[in-house]
């Protein structure tokens, strides 16, 4: 562990707490970065499972979106205390990912790809099934969440702070986690799974616990994705949605959360701007998503790495 | 349900699986010689119907369209390898899966800057615009007769080619062991080349046949690729006859299913939720299908690798 492994992200959190008050205050602004921090939880989650345990799932953006759904449920009851919604979002994506991880877990490389892929569009398919929360059309809320009662994070600023706040716990959460024994096991089985089984050692009940965390950590994305949009539609689920996220974590690199984390930032970000220049910024972000695999191989955080 | 009804949806079903088919076999080639994972196959279905459409109105015969989109479309597939998909042989199948990522937003925007964001149309052929009476009362459009003759005979040529020349032979042997293969003083590059040029003009062809009875339009491929995936998945990584069967499955489940669970759900629910439920479900049985099939049997069908 080297002092830039810290100082990385460190930076890039102090950045995000003063960027309110450097220029970019506005309500534009306070959105757009609310969404990179939001998709940045979601990818260190991903990390977790890509980067710690070797497990690609190309269905994480089921987690946000049950963790989104969630909301919905509740918001159509009426029922917006944090303290109820926050628990039901994260439970619900965590029940679901220790169901589904229970079957996808057991098949290995291209096939586990392909189930957490079937996984995602099962949930996909039944968002878009819920005639009583708009279907395909999706659901507005009416209102974001509250804090017992209390409509603090319908002020942005106060909203962008419970983001950074949520994502440097995750930050600090999967990095503690992957440092730990449980990490060590993790990354032991993803590299020679026979030897971790001679050392008397069961990967199959760390895989699912590490699918299991990274699935919370993605419905509590949800639920805040949710609130920042105040708009949930089975888009949220979709299989594309979830390939998005696998790239913010390549892009960043697979050095560590840290790796995630820039590459989300960078992903909305670029994103962004590019949709501000042309329609078709597709056209552009395609090609550079082409050049960044070929060219940029440690990701983002290799490039920084190496000073 | 009666027995007409069913035996159309049963049609549908097969055609549909035989379009399945033509994208999957090139996917699960490629796959199989070279552990390349290639999302974006399915683009190469949406631009054989766009090159179809396009040819056709141009020359202003249905045919003369078809002849001309299949070579266009081998050279584009040939085109996007060596620009693109040839760097990515030594890679991991991560990198392989974005980059093939980054060629589908490329592709389904290019589309859409060229042709614009609504669906092009390609009128049936003449000849083949009629109905045929199959028995009383059952009037089965003769164009989806001539796809699914058209599918059947391509694949029987497929199945020829694979399993009784020297090429089929020596991609069947890539297919199992590349390295042995490489070894032995094959140029597998040049046999993959082939492949992937082939698995491109199979895709395109299945492009420019559905384009006539589906809608041609950016993004069109994209279901169909997942599609794709779940078929090769199912019938085993690598294997032609697998393919096959496990497209004629994954045809049949979802067609017979989007037009069966609505009445089924019916039984019940009430008439609005059983349609939403229905039609959620019949998506979902072709996944649920897989993840059944991939618990008992995590290598599919006919597992090629052993």
């Amino acid at each position: 562990m080297t002092w830039r492994d810290a100082a990385l992200p460190a930076g890039v959190f102090v950045a995000l707490a003063l960027a309110p008050f450097l220029g970019f205050g506005q309500s534009h602004s306070l959105t757009l970065l609310a969404r990179a921090m939001i998709f940045a939880m979601a990818a260190i989650s991903l990390m977790l499972l890509v980067g710690g345990a070797g497990l690609v799932s190309l269905g994480h953006a089921a987690m946000l979106g049950i963790g989104a759904y969630a909301v919905v449920v509740l918001d159509h009851a009426r029922i917006t205390e944090a303290w109820m919604v926050l628990p039901a979002g994260v439970g619900a994506a965590a029940l679901f990912a220790l169901a589904t991880g229970a079957i996808a877990i057991r098949t290995s490389g291209v096939h586990f790809i392909m189930i957490t892929l079937a996984f995602g569009q099962m949930a996909f398919f039944t968002a878009s099934s819920l005639a009583l929360y708009g279907g395909d059309d999706g659901y507005t809320l009416y209102g974001r969440t509250e804090i017992f009662g209390a409509r603090l994070l319908e002020d942005r600023l106060a909203f962008h702070f419970a983001c950074l706040f949520c994502l440097v716990a995750a930050w600090a959460l999967v990095r503690v986690l992957l440092a730990s024994r449980f990490g060590r096991v993790l990354r032991a089985a993803r590299e020679n799974e026979t030897r971790v089984r001679a050392l008397g050692l069961e990967p199959y009940p760390y895989r699912l616990a590490a699918y299991v965390i990274a699935g919370a950590i993605g419905g509590l994305a949800g639920v805040l994705l949710a609130n920042a949009t105040e708009f949930v539609a089975p888009a949220y689920l979709a299989w594309q949605r979830s390939g998005d996220l696998l790239f913010m974590v390549i892009l960043g690199g697979l050095a560590g959360p840290h790796g995630a984390l820039l590459g989300a930032l960078a992903f909305v970000l670029v994103e962004e701007w590019l949709a501000t220049l042309t329609e078709h910024w597709r056209l552009i972000f395609g090609p550079l998503l082409i050049l960044c695999v070929l060219f940029l191989r440690g990701g983002i955080a290799g490039l920084l790495g190496r000073g | 349900m009666n027995t007409t009804l069913l035996l159309v949806q049963v049609l549908n079903g097969l055609q549909f699986g035989i379009l399945l088919f033509l994208v999957a076999a090139g996917l699960t080639l490629v796959f199989g010689v070279m552990d390349f994972i290639n999302l974006a196959h399915g683009v190469q279905y949406m631009i054989g119907a766009y090159l179809g459409a396009t040819l056709a109105a141009l020359t202003g015969s249905f045919w003369l369209g078809l002849l001309l989109a299949l070579p266009a479309a081998l050279l584009f597939g040939l085109l996007l390898e060596l620009l693109v998909f040839r760097h990515l042989y030594e890679r991991d199948h991560l990198s392989q899966v974005l980059a093939t990522f980054g060629v589908i937003l490329f592709l389904n925007q290019g589309v859409k800057a060229v042709f614009g964001a609504a669906p092009l149309q390609m009128p049936v052929p003449e000849a083949l615009s009629g109905g045929v009476r199959i028995m009383e009362g059952l009037l089965y459009p003769a164009y989806r007769l001539a796809i699914l003759a058209a599918g059947l005979a391509t694949a029987a040529l497929l199945w020829v080619l694979v399993e009784r020349t020297r090429v089929g032979m020596l991609v069947r042997a890539g297919a199992s062991n590349a390295p042995m293969l490489s070894a032995l003083g094959v140029d597998v590059r040049r046999l993959f080349m082939a492949v992937f040029g082939f698995g491109a003009m199979l895709a395109g062809f299945a492009g420019v046949m559905a384009a006539p009875i589906l809608s041609v339009e950016p993004g069109m491929g994209d279901n169909l690729l997942i599609l794709a995936f779940v078929v090769i998945v199912i019938g085993g990584i690598g294997s032609i006859r697998g393919a096959f069967i496990a497209a004629l499955i994954v045809g049949l489940v979802e067609t017979i299913g989007r037009s069966m669970m609505p009445d089924l759900m019916r039984l019940f629910l009430d008439a609005s939720a059983a349609r939403q439920t229905g039609a959620a479900l019949a998506s979902m049985l072709v996944y649920i299908v897989m993840a059944a099939i991939l618990a008992f049997r995590p290598a599919g069908l006919f597992p090629v690798r052993t």
